[in-house]
């Protein structure tokens, strides 16, 4: 019988923070080789597949920036809120609200073209966005509704209610009664970055911008400051002067602006177009790349990345190799354990204890306390 | 560690130039599905259908597919993926798809592609989709022969033309024998809550239906008619073995015939883009065979499959629509885009459609 | 009169597997952890119920096994949380994502076969009785279980010495540990029959509601337990309440729509989530009874000092 037994650090270790991902990644290589060569199919190839293809063909790594890029944008705003200790789940309804702001212009007004329409549509995708998380930052500070429960109750209706757009009033006429809006015009459409070389569009620009302004607020400003003192101790930040309210809503507009640019970015970037379904859950994986990324914006890009990779890599080894979206599911699953259980030892170091040992060791306690006495 | 890694690039050479070999004298054939394949419902029925290509062409092909692939970006990739690959023939399952498979169909020439129940078609690019709507049409005469209070229960998903044909079908067969026939409908707004469309099936018999039909894959509502000794007809695939005394038959997708046809095509090099409805004639619309019910409903219900699939289309007039105004004069055959883009309800539907 | 009966009864059936993942939740949460795995405890214990109910034949195993699992499941995540001090959140989440892949991969086989399911109870004389015959004595099991668990849970929290120490560990785990208790060890039994209890709302799942497995049929229910839980205030009579009020509102709608109500469907089949919000805004404006119900040290981890 064994213990563990977690040894908290004086400060967190500099070599682990640099090291852990290395060892996550090393426990899940072993681990996944063990799982797939169960499976019958060579480990080898399996990583090959999964990890190397995705990052050496550059159409993939077109892929990649764009499954990447709302990931890391709703996780930089989530993560002020997180450090704030304000519980905004409901990012995905807040990248609904954005896409359905932003689509309203080139649906509503196809006619109107030029190169204002493409900012403007971001502008109301982060207004979207931001008066969508407007709605539980108000329950919050005017009644004291918890918003775990009111953001997360909001993303179902945010999606019946895109639902019901593109089946009722916004569907396309020419659309044969397909749920789905016209495409959108020219301008309308975020441009692609290098369009010969794939299809990665600005959307994965504005992540990488968001995510360093983020952390310029975070680390060099007085605002982030106040997030950080209100979110470790709202007594102390009372004391100081910082509004508990006025943060609340701070956190929820930014983290629901930056969603909602994230859902105007993808569909004006690479949908084209409102449909029933336009996120495959890109709101919640966001949660997870914002802890991952250890609430830091530039950790965040990085682990945006990766999760992003894992999605591609999944995909690859199920077409190369048929190895089941499930098998893939699992290995993502697996990655992120090992992630997360190394980051313990940043702060921590680990100890085994053996149960059998405990008595002895209990006993050499004993034995030092008198000899302590006497040398007293 | 130098020598680590040439070891480790000889051996990514060796797969891959194996894998190249094997790839040259074998037709790759792969599908994308929008669901998991362990729905038991659409996609599990593709999947079967891959499956029996495997099966009746052997080692003259290698299939390939991604399942759970959502709309939108997913799809783009999913397709381009596929094609880089080395897949030769790609089938992609979901109506969502459609302009995720015309873009890659446009950027890789040389690959051929086929989409469902769409409706944009391409050099490359191919379109097939079955006439479920025939099989419907049986079952709206069924179930007005079978049922007591001449009220049906319709569990729907969403409202898009291939849902509302279905209703409109299977309301204008059972209006061919009882004409005040009714149907409540229920849209769960899922193509995927067992759940809820067992709640469903319980709301609608509470409401005085006492059978129960079903355009949802699970076998959830049949089960509920199963437990109230009620009946219903199941979906996508013969669900007998969850209701055995429930299930009166059921609409099935069979796609194996079609699949097999297509990829043998690829094989011989005469496959090119058609644009094909498949129905009860070419077997890719089946009815399970059909139990609890009396024999001359049963004949009944022979007799129609056997006209439909003589040619004869339910969409004949006369018709009328919804609020009355005429759609189809006596003998006229409704064409297949209105039918494609069907978004009105005939005479006698009780619901409305979300304009 | 008769469907007056068969609508509580739909709706108990929908509550049930909410209330039971919600009530171990629950006591989760009051220890001061915040699992958001519940949805992956879930699905696995639908199809280790499904699983062992199918292989063995006999549903009651596989309620057994729907338990199990998700106990076994659950450790996971405790290790992860209370013996490495992970960040609860993440870990919660990235269960969820492990578990819907592992159901799928343990249940390929069992795709299209018919489950067991577990009986309703018939007891001669009272279950024919008119009205209450059926409601009080002709459900199915995990019904009646869902109901006395909730009563136990709400006696052990309140009435017991355990239960005042596991809550004052919620309130504050660092003076809990001062006194001497083992935080750790309390946490880990809660963790534990937290994912019992949501492997057994899974089980009711693929044994009672829907017998039958397919992938991901949890399809979100783990999610709205967890908002049930801060919908009650950590309280269980409301997590009762909670959980039949949203059943209620969610058949409800069902029935709006099979009566022909012209509105559009997804309006309706919304409601559910916007009652939740307005009847959580309507009680929780007393604001001190929120917070003093509100276990203070939820979602920190743990690490006992030596």
């Amino acid at each position: 019988m064994m213990r563990l037994e977690l040894v908290k650090r004086p400060q967190r270790s500099a070599l682990f923070s640099a090291l852990s991902p290395f060892m996550a990644f090393v426990l899940t290589i072993i681990a996944g080789a063990i799982m797939f060569a169960l499976l019958g199919v060579n480990p080898l190839t399996a990583f090959r597949i999964y990890f190397i293809e995705p990052v050496s063909q550059v159409w993939q790594l077109h892929e990649l920036a764009i499954k990447a890029a709302p990931l890391i944008l709703i996780a930089v705003g989530l993560s002020v809120c997180y450090k704030a200790n304000i519980w905004n789940i409901g990012a995905e309804g807040q990248f609904i609200f954005g896409a359905i702001f932003g689509s309203a212009i080139p649906v509503l007004f196809p006619q109107f073209e030029g190169p204002l329409v493409l900012p403007l549509m971001l502008l109301l995708g982060m207004v979207g966005g931001a008066a969508y998380a407007a709605i539980p930052a108000l329950l919050k500070t005017r009644f004291g509704t918890n918003e775990i429960l009111t953001s997360l109750m909001l993303v179902y209706v945010a999606q019946l209610f895109l639902d019901w757009l593109v089946r009722g009033p916004w569907r396309d006429p020419q659309g044969h009664g397909f749920p789905q809006t016209i495409q959108f015009g020219d301008s309308a459409v975020l441009p692609e970055l290098m369009p010969d070389a794939g299809r990665a569009n600005w959307g994965f620009v504005f992540a990488l911008i968001a995510a360093v302004l983020i952390w310029i607020l975070m680390s060099r400003m007085l605002k982030g400051f106040e997030v950080r003192v209100l979110g470790s101790s709202p007594r102390a930040g009372r004391f100081a002067g910082f509004g508990l309210n006025r943060m609340v809503f701070f956190a929820f507009l930014l983290s629901g602006a930056l969603a909602g640019l994230a859902g105007i970015s993808e569909v004006s970037g690479a949908i084209g177009q409102l449909q029933p379904v336009i996120s495959p859950g890109y709101g919640f994986t966001a949660i997870i790349v914002a802890f991952l990324g250890r609430l830091n914006p530039l950790g965040i890009v990085a682990a945006g990345l990766v999760l992003a990779l894992t999605y591609l890599g999944g995909e690859a080894v199920q077409s190369a190799l048929g190895i089941s979206d499930k098998v893939a599911r699992v290995f993502q699953g697996m990655l992120l354990f090992f992630v997360l259980g190394c980051d313990t030892l940043i702060h921590y170091r680990i100890r085994l204890i053996g149960l059998a040992l405990t008595k002895p060791e209990a006993a050499a306690k004993l034995e030092a306390a008198p000899k302590l006495k006497e040398a007293r | 560690m130098k020598k680590l890694l040439i070891a480790l690039m000889t051996t990514t050479a060796a797969f891959s130039l194996a894998a190249s070999a094997e790839a040259a004298d074998k037709l790759k054939a792969c599908w994308v599905y929008t669901g998991p394949i362990g729905d038991f419902g659409y996609s599990y029925q593709h999947d079967q259908g891959r499956l029996e290509v495997e099966k009746a062409l052997g080692d003259k092909v290698e299939t390939a597919y991604l399942e759970n692939v959502s709309e939108g970006p997913d799809a783009d990739r999913a397709f381009e993926r596929l094609a880089r690959e080395g897949c030769k023939l790609i089938f992609g399952t979901s109506f969502g798809f459609m302009d995720a498979e015309v873009k890659v169909a446009k950027k890789f020439p040389k690959v051929m592609f086929e989409h469902a129940t769409g409706y944009k078609t391409g050099d490359n690019l191919g379109i097939y989709n079955a006439r479920f709507y025939e099989g419907r049409y049986v079952l709206g005469q069924i179930a007005a022969k079978e049922s007591k209070s001449g009220v049906a229960g319709y569990i729907v998903s969403f409202p898009i033309p291939e849902v509302v044909m279905g209703i409109n079908s299977f309301m204008l067969g059972a209006q061919s024998i009882n004409p005040n026939f009714k149907a409540k409908i229920v849209w769960v707004n899922s193509w995927f809550d067992p759940g809820k469309e067992a709640d469903a099936a319980k709301a609608l018999f509470d409401q005085g239906a006492d059978i129960i039909v079903q355009h949802t894959d699970s076998t959830a509502a049949l089960q509920v008619a199963e437990e109230r000794k009620l009946h219903g007809f199941g979906q996508s695939s013969d669900m007998i073995k969850f209701a055995p005394n429930a299930q009166l038959t059921s609409l099935t997708d069979e796609w194996g015939p079609y699949y097999i046809s297509r990829v043998q095509a690829a094989i011989d090099g005469t496959w090119k883009p058609d644009n094909v409805w498949l129905g009860i004639k070419d077997g890719a619309v089946k009815l399970a065979p059909y139990t609890n019910m009396p024999d001359d409903v049963k004949a009944m219900a022979e007799a129609t499959e056997k006209k439909i699939a003589g040619g004869w289309n339910p969409f004949t007039g006369p018709i009328a629509k919804q609020d009355g105004t005429p759609w189809l004069k006596d003998g006229e055959v409704a064409d297949d885009g209105t039918l494609l883009g069907m978004n009105f309800y005939v005479k006698g539907v009780d619901d409305k459609l979300p304009q | 009169m008769d469907i007056t009966v068969n609508i509580l009864l739909t709706i108990a059936t929908a509550a049930t597997p909410l209330l039971i993942a919600a009530i171990g939740e629950l006591v989760v949460e009051r220890s001061g952890v915040l699992n958001l795995g519940v949805e992956g405890m879930m699905i696995m214990g639908a199809v280790g119920g499904f699983g062992a109910g199918y292989l063995t034949g006999s549903p009651w195993i596989g309620l057994l096994a729907a338990i199990a699992m998700g106990a076994l499941f659950s450790l996971l995540f405790a290790v992860m949380t209370l013996s490495l001090a992970t960040n609860q959140v993440a870990t919660g989440l990235s269960l969820t994502l492990l578990g819907l892949g592992l159901s799928g991969m343990m249940g390929t086989s069992f795709v299209g076969q018919p489950g067991e399911r577990l009986p309703n109870l018939d007891i001669p004389g009272l279950t024919s009785l008119p009205v209450i015959g059926r409601l009080l004595f002709g459900q199915d099991p995990i019904f009646y279980i869902s109901i006395a668990l909730t009563a136990a849970v709400m006696w052990f929290l309140f009435k017991t010495r355990t239960g005042l120490t596991l809550r004052s560990i919620g309130d504050s785990h660092a003076s809990a540990h001062a006194l001497g208790i083992k935080v750790i060890r309390y946490r880990y039994l809660s963790v534990i029959f937290g994912g019992a209890c949501a492997g057994l709302a899974g089980g009711h799942l693929s044994l009672v509601y829907t017998p039958q497995w397919v992938e991901n049929m949890t399809a979100g229910r783990g999610w709205i337990a967890l908002a049930l839980v801060v919908f009650a205030s950590w309280r269980p009579w409301r997590v009762l309440a909670g959980a039949y009020i949203f059943g209620a509102v969610w058949i409800g709608q069902l029935h709006a729509q099979a009566f022909g109500i012209p509105v559009p469907s997804q309006m309706l089949s919304s409601l559910p989530y916007l009652a939740t919000i307005v009847v959580l805004v309507l009680i929780s404006r007393n604001k001190r009874l929120t917070m003093m119900n509100t276990p203070a040290s939820l979602g920190q981890p743990f690490v006992p000092d030596r």
